[in-house]
């Protein structure tokens, strides 16, 4: 364990043994609440650099724009971990593939097949394949190191990597749009066919709103939240251990055995949260596949 | 009686009474149409997936909601 999810645990158990009254969002409170911890906690994962609460401590290069943090550790621990495993496992291919090849292979079929192939088609799907695969193996990577014991914060807890993925898959989709249809695709999608015309003052923001602007905002917050949610779930429930056995059942107190429930629970969304980094990388993945599909379809 | 919170956990439980009825709706349809046609299963577990994301996203962004810095009163 490491020395800030010591201290952030410590924090919160002091939290436990305060009088509740949960204070604002932001507004500093002299005293340490439950809820001032969950949200310092909240914003430990989500942002560094956000005035009151401190974000991960910070490693190397303090002061610099190179500030290199936790949060932005585990991002590069993955990156590499990630282009060791496809250097390694598609070095030496055979015909006829070992073990390690044949499971690197079940995952790339399922990726190219379930979600690229199904979605666009063989042969489109050929040209978006490459950035689709990058897309998910890296979500997947960044999303399991949430559930890694000793790194236990997902890459994508912070909103700048879901934000900067989600701005790829919207200039993805534009693109794609433009490159098949041209001017065709604003009016395609815009200005939707079979709509009377007095309509179309009405139809044209909420196209371009859900089109344009929900369409990224929702792929960045899905993501987040997903993690940052799953994040505080766990710290709950080991905090909630961690208070049970050392500060309760350490004084004689009996009631500290509800520590073995809480272990549990915190067990059971371990094995969720890996469930759910899966999902979400698939989600993304065939939701970017599926914008793009409605960007060069055809309207009839 | 002198009430002091903040109103966002209130919002984002009811925020989720809506997408919790949604996610029910979705993944209790798909069982239904396994049942009709179970060879379908494969396909329609993906299309359900995908459904729960969609409908999931109305809750992340009330989670969201409590990020906004509003101005202390």
């Amino acid at each position: 364990m490491t020395d800030v999810t010591a201290r952030v645990m410590s924090d919160a158990v002091d939290g436990l043994s305060q009088p509740i009254d949960a204070p604002t969002l932001g507004a500093p409170n002299p005293e340490p609440t439950l809820s001032i911890h969950v949200a310092s906690l909240i914003a430990t994962a989500a942002a560094s650099d956000d005035g009151g609460v401190h974000g991960p401590p910070v490693l190397l290069f303090p002061g610099t724009p190179f500030e290199l943090n936790r949060l932005m550790a585990i991002r590069i621990l993955v990156v590499a971990v990630i282009i060791l495993i496809f250097w390694l496992g598609t070095r030496n291919m055979k015909i006829v593939p070992g073990r390690g090849q044949a499971a690197l292979e079940a995952i790339f079929m399922f990726v190219r097949n379930g979600i690229v192939y199904d979605t666009l088609g063989e042969q489109r799907g050929r040209r978006y394949e490459p950035i689709l695969m990058t897309m998910f193996f890296l979500i997947l990577g960044m999303n399991l190191t949430g559930t890694i014991p000793g790194l236990q914060l997902a890459g994508t807890a912070a909103i700048g990597l879901p934000l900067i993925l989600a701005v790829v898959s919207w200039v993805m989709f534009i693109y794609a749009g433009m490159r098949e249809k041209g001017a065709k695709f604003w009016k395609d999608s815009l200005f939707p066919p079979g709509v009377p015309v007095w309509l179309y003052v009405f139809i044209a923001p909420l196209e371009f709103l859900s089109t344009f602007i929900v369409r990224p905002v929702t792929l960045t917050l899905r993501l987040t939240m997903n993690m940052i949610a799953g994040h505080m779930l766990l710290v709950l429930c080991f905090t909630a251990t961690q208070f049970f056995f050392f500060t309760v059942l350490a004084d004689g107190n009996l009631l500290g055995l509800l520590g073995v429930g809480s272990f549990a629970f915190g067990l059971a969304f371990t094995v969720l949260e890996l469930f759910i980094a899966a999902l979400q990388a698939y989600v993304f993945a065939i939701l970017s596949a599926i914008y793009i599909q409605l960007a060069v379809a055809e309207e009839h | 009686m002198n009430i002091v919170g903040q109103l966002a956990p209130l919002a984002f439980g009811l925020a989720v009474i809506g997408s919790g009825i949604g996610v029910g709706y979705v993944i209790g349809k798909t069982i239904e149409s396994v049942a009709r046609q179970p060879e379908l299963q494969g396909r329609l577990q993906s299309l359900m997936f995908l459904g729960v994301a969609l409908t999931e996203a109305l809750c992340f962004i009330a989670i969201a909601v409590a990020f906004i810095p509003f101005p202390a009163p």
